[in-house]
């Protein structure tokens, strides 16, 4: 089965494509990798459809973990989720960890092949709380 | 619900929106992101652009039209935030419409906003402004649109001492105290613009 899916929601594109790219550089290719940062007027925010185009683009059979940065960047990766159809909404869950370390934990354990389960718990572990 | 009567409460609570669009990113800058009235504009700016699309729609249908669009379009908290309480209220709908079905109603979207928010009232969100109405509504009795805007503008007040809990404001704890929650405002903002334009329907 091809490894579970890495999304980077932020409210910045830049963050969120920064982060991206130091999850490609850290862990190559192995994992389909996609970003989204920015409301729908391109400013500052997040945007549900851009998260559900995000998810689209990560896509795996294994899953997709979703990472976020501030309170309505997971509201709104929440809310995606919701829209996805039922046999794609049981396999994406956002992880509550920092966003850019939580993505490179997140794709470091989703390029050895573990389960999604085991990506979100190995990125939940930097979370302080 | 008329076309007329529907019409009539989109573009009053669009305006009061635009209205206050300043006023209610100001109160966001205080204690949140900074953002609330210029992601609420966006949404109800799309939102009065889509509403003639929705003239002959059921009620319910043209609630669940309002609360797509403003998870889609808002791009902050708020739009799923918003979005679920229009959604939930067109899913439990009353018809005919009368202030008990509504009170139902409007306690099933806020089963559905704490759900999403992982809140509950006390916290200085939207909801310490969404219970109060609902609970007066539930009272029912006369003169209630006026009774239920000044409830919702009471109860807004009443977030000001409030500390933060949930969101971006909790992160300031205790500086978070003293500042009307832009959730809140612009829910009693809402509630008012809908009870205008029914009293003067």
């Amino acid at each position: 089965m091809p490894n579970v899916g890495i999304v980077i929601v932020s409210h910045s594109s830049k963050v969120a494509e920064g982060a991206a790219d130091m999850v490609r550089q850290m862990v190559g290719d192995s994992v389909p990798l996609a970003w989204t940062g920015g409301d729908p007027d391109g400013g500052l925010g997040t945007d549900v459809a851009a998260i559900l185009g995000a998810i689209e683009r990560a896509w795996s059979p294994a899953g997709v973990a979703i990472l976020v940065d501030l309170g309505g960047a997971e509201t709104n990766s929440e809310m995606a989720i919701e829209m996805l159809d039922d046999a794609r909404r049981d396999k994406v869950v956002v992880c509550s960890a920092p966003v850019v370390e939580g993505a490179v934990m997140a794709a470091t354990e989703a390029s050895g092949g573990s389960p999604l389960e085991a990506v979100q718990r190995t990125a939940e572990e930097l979370s302080p709380v | 619900m008329t076309p007329t009567l529907q019409a009539k409460l989109i573009a009053a609570m669009a305006e009061t929106i635009f209205v206050h669009a300043e006023e209610l990113t100001e109160l966001d800058r205080a204690i949140g992101d900074g953002d609330h009235g210029l992601n609420m504009e966006r949404g109800f700016r799309h939102v009065l652009e889509a509403s003639p699309q929705w003239h002959d729609k059921p009620s319910a249908e043209t609630l669940k039209a309002l609360g797509t669009a403003l998870i889609m379009k808002v791009g902050g908290a708020s739009g799923p935030l918003y979005g679920t309480l229009f959604m939930s209220l067109g899913k439990a709908w009353p018809e005919p419409l009368d202030a008990a079905g509504l009170a139902a109603a409007l306690a099933s979207a806020i089963a559905a906003i704490e759900k999403l928010g992982k809140s509950e009232p006390g916290q200085k969100t939207m909801l310490d402004v969404l219970v109060p109405v609902q609970e007066a509504l539930a009272r029912g009795g006369e003169g209630l649109s006026a009774r239920l805007a000044r409830c919702a503008a009471e109860a807004a007040e009443r977030t000001v001492p409030m500390r933060a809990i949930k969101g971006r404001a909790s992160f300031l704890g205790e500086r978070s105290i003293g500042h009307m929650d832009p959730g809140a405002r612009s829910a009693s903002l809402l509630v008012a613009a809908i009870c205008g334009a029914l009293d003067t329907d």
